[in-house]
């Protein structure tokens, strides 16, 4: 189901949509969960979004868009996700 | 001068030396990204946003700076505010929702209804075209965050650079014309605005707008079906938008499906939640049906202008004048004035406007100030409106990023 919602919205998108899947999430523990985010927007959302938030922004957002938009994302998935997404689109640490 | 003037020239050139600085600490020999906002002599966009974003066409489109594919939000680059009126293959694009139906002109309708309105069987384009009298207004249509990656620090959201904004001459019917047809009642308090775009998700909040009534009611706010003499691009709200000159795009609504006159105010999540400013902090007008929440619903647009004729690290030769052009808007009390300094703040000159377009549109304007000494110098434009608004020195910070009109100061090499 989730995927024929992506598929949908990616064919409402038009001629972006094959250009979209170019943009790649980098590879680490997480990233299938982060994929979830593909089902109503483009994943260049999140290096958009970066390098400026901590875990605790990341996690703001997330639930935003689970609490404001109603993504199906599992409430078990938004730590998982909210660590992939600080450590590689995160704000550098302090030096 | 007293005490606080002094403390505001002192505090210009600090922030301009801060500037001039920051851009001499810039690594020379970086590889050109495209839509950078450092170079035009702001602060720099999130380092994620210049590695990621890049020209793309989408159909009937220039290449455009994309942010986001999908939905797509675009922005237009530099070179096409060198000219007042933006093409409409070259005008930025911003979505929320990524489901952007492609509408046939004879297949759309426009309901005119609402609780607060007797209402009218629904309109086609040929009736819209042919039964109310055709209105132009030339205005700028600028999104509400635009320059928000120019914020420091950084929040959030679509991390606009400085074109997430155009002016073009609308043409298409004032909305007044269709409500008083549709018989709307003093009980009235906002129009509601839908369009036919939609979300993936059946949860998520539909993009649904809303007007007080006296400003849906003005002259001004059109139902537009052209766009520079052409019929909309698809992108831009095909077949019809709403215009409302003065106030940010997101009241713009595109592809226009359903006007409601309301006797409530609306309070869908992109009134009651997005687009909301902490209150009193701007000194535009306040949406007085909206005053439920602790913060306000943004409104019309602070005066702003934009230099489009220098880049950051430039050279320009000693003894010559130094061309620095752009464009200068408002919400519509109009430009009085755009002054330039290149003393960091010091001494200003005033800088020659061009043609007046109307109130709404953007001023050209132009000065020429003499490259005296060898070495770094900082171009700063600073445009005051009609009503004595004038750009600020500092950001006046809000979460959403909203309303970024710090003066522009551009550091160049006289040689």
């Amino acid at each position: 189901m989730r995927l024929l919602v992506a598929i949908v919205a990616l064919a409402a998108a038009g001629g972006a949509s094959s250009q979209e899947s170019k943009v790649v999430l980098k590879e680490a523990p997480g990233r299938d969960k982060a994929m979830q985010c593909l089902a109503c927007h483009s994943i260049d959302y999140i290096p958009m979004n970066s390098r400026f938030l901590d875990k605790a922004g990341w996690t703001a957002s997330i639930n935003k868009m689970i609490n404001a938009f109603g993504a199906p994302i599992p409430k078990e998935d938004v730590e998982t996700i909210a660590n992939y997404l600080s450590q590689n689109y995160g704000k550098p640490a302090q030096k | 001068m007293g005490a606080t003037g002094r403390f505001h020239s002192r505090r210009r050139m600090l922030s301009g030396a801060a500037a001039l600085a920051a851009l001499g600490a810039l690594p020379r020999a970086m590889a050109a990204p495209v839509g950078g906002s450092g170079e035009l002599g702001f602060g720099e966009i999130p380092d994620g946003t210049l590695a990621e974003q890049s020209l793309f066409a989408l159909p009937g489109k220039v290449p455009l700076i994309k942010k986001t594919y999908r939905p797509p939000n675009f922005e237009t680059p530099i070179e096409y505010f060198r000219t007042p009126i933006t093409p409409n293959k070259a005008f930025f694009v911003r979505y929320h929702l990524a489901g952007i139906p492609q509408v046939k002109a004879k297949d759309w309708f426009l309901s005119v209804a609402g609780d607060a309105a007797a209402g009218l069987a629904p309109l086609s384009l040929d009736q819209l075209k042919r039964e109310f009298k055709a209105h132009e207004v030339t205005a700028v249509c600028q999104c509400s965050g635009n320059r928000r990656g120019l914020f420091d620090p950084h929040v959030p959201g679509v991390e606009w650079g400085v074109g997430a904004m155009g002016n073009a001459v609308w043409r298409g019917a004032r909305l007044k014309d269709l409500l008083a047809r549709a018989g709307v009642r003093k009980e009235a308090v906002e129009i509601v605005f839908d369009g036919a775009d939609h979300a993936p998700l059946d949860k998520t909040p539909d993009f649904v707008k809303s007007l007080p009534v006296d400003v849906a009611m003005s002259d001004d706010v059109l139902v537009a079906y052209e766009m520079n003499g052409q019929p909309l691009p698809h992108w831009n709200g095909f077949p019809v938008r709403l215009v409302v000159p003065g106030w940010t795009g997101t009241y713009w609504v595109k592809q226009l499906a359903s006007v409601k006159a309301m006797s409530s105010p609306e309070k869908n999540f992109w009134m009651s939640t997005a687009y909301r400013l902490p209150r009193g902090r701007f000194k535009t007008p306040t949406f007085a049906s909206q005053l439920y929440a602790p913060n306000e619903p943004i409104t019309t647009m602070v005066v702003n202008s934009l230099i489009t004729s220098l880049k950051a690290g430039q050279q320009v030769a000693r003894g010559k004048p130094i061309e620095v052009k752009g464009v200068a808007w408002d919400s519509g009390a109009g430009i009085e004035r755009v002054e330039v300094s290149t003393d960091l703040g010091a001494s200003w000159q005033r800088a020659t406007l061009g043609k007046d377009l109307g109130r709404y549109s953007f001023r050209e304007f132009s000065a020429a100030p003499l490259a005296r000494e060898p070495g770094g110098m900082v171009v700063m434009a600073r445009a005051t409106s009609r009503s004595g608004e004038t750009q600020v020195d500092q950001l006046v910070h809000n979460p959403a990023g909203y309303h970024h009109n710090v003066i522009q100061r551009v550091y160049i090499e006289v040689a």
